[in-house]
């Protein structure tokens, strides 16, 4: 037996950090996706293993919903300045104002008003690239998506015509008006991202951990009261002891009920969970391809 | 209940070969649902689905078909990836449809795998299907592969099928290149040999799928003889603050194979030029030594031109270098292959055009026996070309570094990737022009 032996956070490190490199040489304006969420600190970690001591050479975009939670946006703002990075903030309440994203009549989640907001901002700055924090095991569609995975001018998805990926080798060739989204953390799984969070001693932003918060029952699921879609009568508001175990939107992001205070609380409630980290997100549950359907479009 | 791990764990990458009837989506049902590696609301999907397309009954094969066409069709489109932990492993799955475009997402899903497992039903025995993968694997140098010979319970769990077909197999396995194969009976309906061991086979000593998964031997699947590094960014600070850095010039990338020390002498190519390392820069500090895959940042005591693209390797196993290549293409685009025309050709982190000059042959890969020179080559073939390349690649036989030795081809204009290719031993070993070239 030999020393020379990778574990699997080592693997997927070193693949990630290849991966971000690959962008880095091989597009010209590429931007890396920072919402604030777990996925996307991995990210930033991985981009200043992948390039440090220079600086990290693309700035984080961040599509806001208008209906974040507060302490995401602290810490993603907090965050971008710690690493002396550039952040870009484009804002769907801007592009809803300017008519580039139309609500359809009653619709209050924004879920659907992103993907034009995010095209809009690729197109504005020429981005000919985006790195983001998506995961093969979150979700069926995502189980067939590439590391590197082109989108045509429209920013649509194709999954029937996707490019081989053999190897480590990536092909990134785009023509202008084309665009590439880039996903390091293809390999990775919700337990790999909590491991990997503690070995690297990374900040998350609060609510991942247990807290007190009023929550109404909807849907299966515990709904943190807000002023968008406040309680309807019969629905009893309760204070209840939770935390957040994947953030979406605050309309639409399940509360589990958990004690975890710590990192590896969080590891393990994890390691003994029952349902996986997406059976929190109503707006994946509206349909089985939900997603399928969104990513088509241009969505992440 | 299997608690995942929460300690280091090293990865086994593997991919399943089959079609749709030979039980290769159950299997991997199979193995998610017994490790219980699924979840209440997977199961719960699951069962929903079943409603529509499976008159009530849970269909296994319905968790990894993810896409709404592959459900409505009953067929599998592409590679999809599954994930699964034990307390000894942490697995990746390439699961790859065995119809359409066969070859192509065979190459694909295999290309990153340390395991292969080949699914035969028992009733059919070895099939040409069965042939093509086993072929298959061994061109692209799977290290090990698992026979799982299922619906044995079809079979009546009889020892005489499995043996029959275990020597069937055998027969051709002297003319590949695996060297490690193990033959399993299995029912992934009924879960027997799959997670847990089986009543029914009595005469068979183990292990069960999961038992060899966990405990096959990966150690030594990297190479670790020849140092190589793909230089893929140079690292410059553009104005850095602390003034140590200011002539800080790294060279970063992932190791494609040996090892490196600080004070090594190498050898920086297509330029001949050499240099000793002084620093492997890393995030977490400086390390005395570095392997294969590690991503790094090498800083060199002189300051030498490096760009991407260049390859540094140690003076001890040098690597092949030519404008003039053969390799073993597999071809997975529908407009075939044409000589004469020109194909951008990415080779670890350096990507030039490169024209075909000949077609050697084409591979029946159920047989492996070559056919001389044909027209051309279309999707899902396999053949030996001559490449030429407008500047020279450095690399190694594919046989003996899978990353050194493959490449891509791009079509122009389009940009599809059209083909997976497989270097050959190279003709003769770079000649660093320089006289101080000394080890």
């Amino acid at each position: 037996m030999n020393s020379y032996h990778l574990d699997h956070l080592q693997y997927l490190e070193t693949e990630a950090i290849h991966v971000m490199r690959e962008v880095a040489a091989e597009f010209e304006r590429p931007a890396l996706l920072f919402s604030g969420g777990k996925d996307s600190i991995c990210l930033l970690r991985l981009a200043e293993k992948a390039f440090r001591p220079s600086d990290i050479p693309m700035p984080f975009l961040n599509v806001d919903t208008g209906h974040h939670f507060p302490e995401l946006n602290e810490f993603r703002d907090r965050r971008a300045i710690e690493l002396g990075g550039k952040l870009i903030i484009r804002k769907v309440t801007d592009a809803i104002a300017s008519g580039i994203a139309t609500p359809s009549p009653g619709e209050i989640s924004r879920n659907r008003l992103q993907i034009p907001t995010l095209l809009a901002a690729i197109e504005e700055f020429r981005f000919d690239c985006c790195i983001g924090g998506a995961r093969r095991d979150e979700e069926k569609s995502r189980a067939k998506e590439r590391f590197f995975s082109f989108r045509d001018s429209f920013g649509q998805w194709d999954p029937k015509n996707q490019r081989p990926e053999i190897w480590n080798l990536y092909n990134a060739q785009i023509n202008s008006g084309e665009n590439m989204r880039v996903f390091p953390l293809s390999n990775w799984t919700e337990m790999d991202v909590w491991e990997y969070i503690k070995r690297e001693k990374l900040e998350v932003p609060s609510i991942y951990f247990s807290h007190q918060r009023a929550c109404v029952r909807r849907r299966g699921q515990w709904l943190p009261v807000n002023d968008l879609i406040p309680p309807k009568p019969g629905e009893t508001v309760q204070n209840l002891t939770v935390r957040v175990r994947t953030i979406g939107d605050i309309i639409s992001t399940g509360c589990v009920e958990s004690p975890a205070q710590s990192v590896d609380d969080i590891i393990a409630e994890i390691a003994a969970a029952r349902v996986t980290e997406r059976g929190s997100r109503a707006d994946d549950q509206s349909s089985e391809a939900a997603m399928e359907d969104r990513k088509k479009a241009g969505y992440f | 209940m299997t608690t995942p791990a929460t300690h280091p764990v090293d990865i086994l990458r593997f991919n399943t070969c089959g079609s749709v009837d030979d039980g290769k989506s159950t299997l991997i049902g199979r193995l998610l649902y017994d490790s219980k590696s699924l979840m209440e609301d997977q199961i719960e999907a699951l069962e929903r689905s079943s409603d529509i397309t499976g008159g009530g009954q849970v269909n296994l094969a319905n968790l990894t078909d993810g896409l709404r066409a592959e459900r409505e069709q009953g067929i599998t489109i592409d590679v999809a990836y599954r994930y699964f932990a034990t307390p000894q492993r942490k697995f990746i799955i390439a699961d790859t449809p065995g119809h359409v475009q066969y070859t192509r997402n065979m190459v694909t899903g295999a290309s990153t795998a340390n395991l292969s497992i080949i699914l035969v039903d028992a009733r059919l025995g070895v099939i040409e299907q069965s042939r093509r993968h086993t072929c298959l694997a061994s061109l692209l140098r799977i290290p090990h592969l698992v026979v799982a010979v299922n619906k044995m319970d079809l079979m009546g769990w009889k020892q005489e099928r499995f043996i029959e077909i275990r020597d069937e197999f055998e027969t051709f396995l002297p003319r590949l290149d695996i060297k490690d194969v193990k033959f399993l009976p299995i029912s992934a309906l009924n879960g027997d040999n799959v997670v847990t061991a089986s009543p029914h086979t009595p005469w068979f000593s183990g292990p069960t799928l999961l038992g060899h998964l966990e405990s096959v031997h990966i150690g030594s699947d990297w190479n670790l003889n020849g140092f190589r590094l793909p230089v893929q960014w140079v690292n410059r600070p553009n104005s850095p603050t602390d003034p140590q850095l200011h002539d800080f010039r790294g060279l970063s990338g992932q190791i494609a194979g040996g090892i490196v020390r600080v004070g090594q002498k190498v050898l920086v190519l297509p330029s001949g030029l050499t240099a000793t390392v002084k620093q492997i820069w890393t995030y977490n500090g400086p390390l005395q030594e570095a392997f294969c895959p590690q991503s790094v940042t090498l800083v060199l005591d002189q300051d030498i031109d490096v760009s991407r693209g260049d390859m540094i390797v140690g003076l001890d196993v040098l690597p092949g270098g030519s404008s003039n290549v053969s390799a073993k293409v597999c071809w997975m685009h529908s407009r075939p292959l044409q000589r004469g025309k020109k194909y951008f050709l990415k080779h670890t982190t350096h990507t030039v055009q490169a024209v075909v000059t000949h077609i050697i042959n084409r591979i029946d890969i159920s047989t492996l026996e070559p056919e001389a020179e044909p027209a051309e080559l279309a999707l899902n073939d396999v053949g030996e070309i001559r490449i030429k390349t407008a500047r020279p690649l450095i690399y190694d036989a594919y046989s003996i570094n899978r990353l050194t030795g493959s490449f891509i081809m791009i079509e122009q204009g389009t940009n599809a990737t059209v083909a997976a290719g497989m270097l050959m031993p190279p003709d003769e070993t770079v000649k660093p022009e320089y006289n101080d070239f000394a080890i």
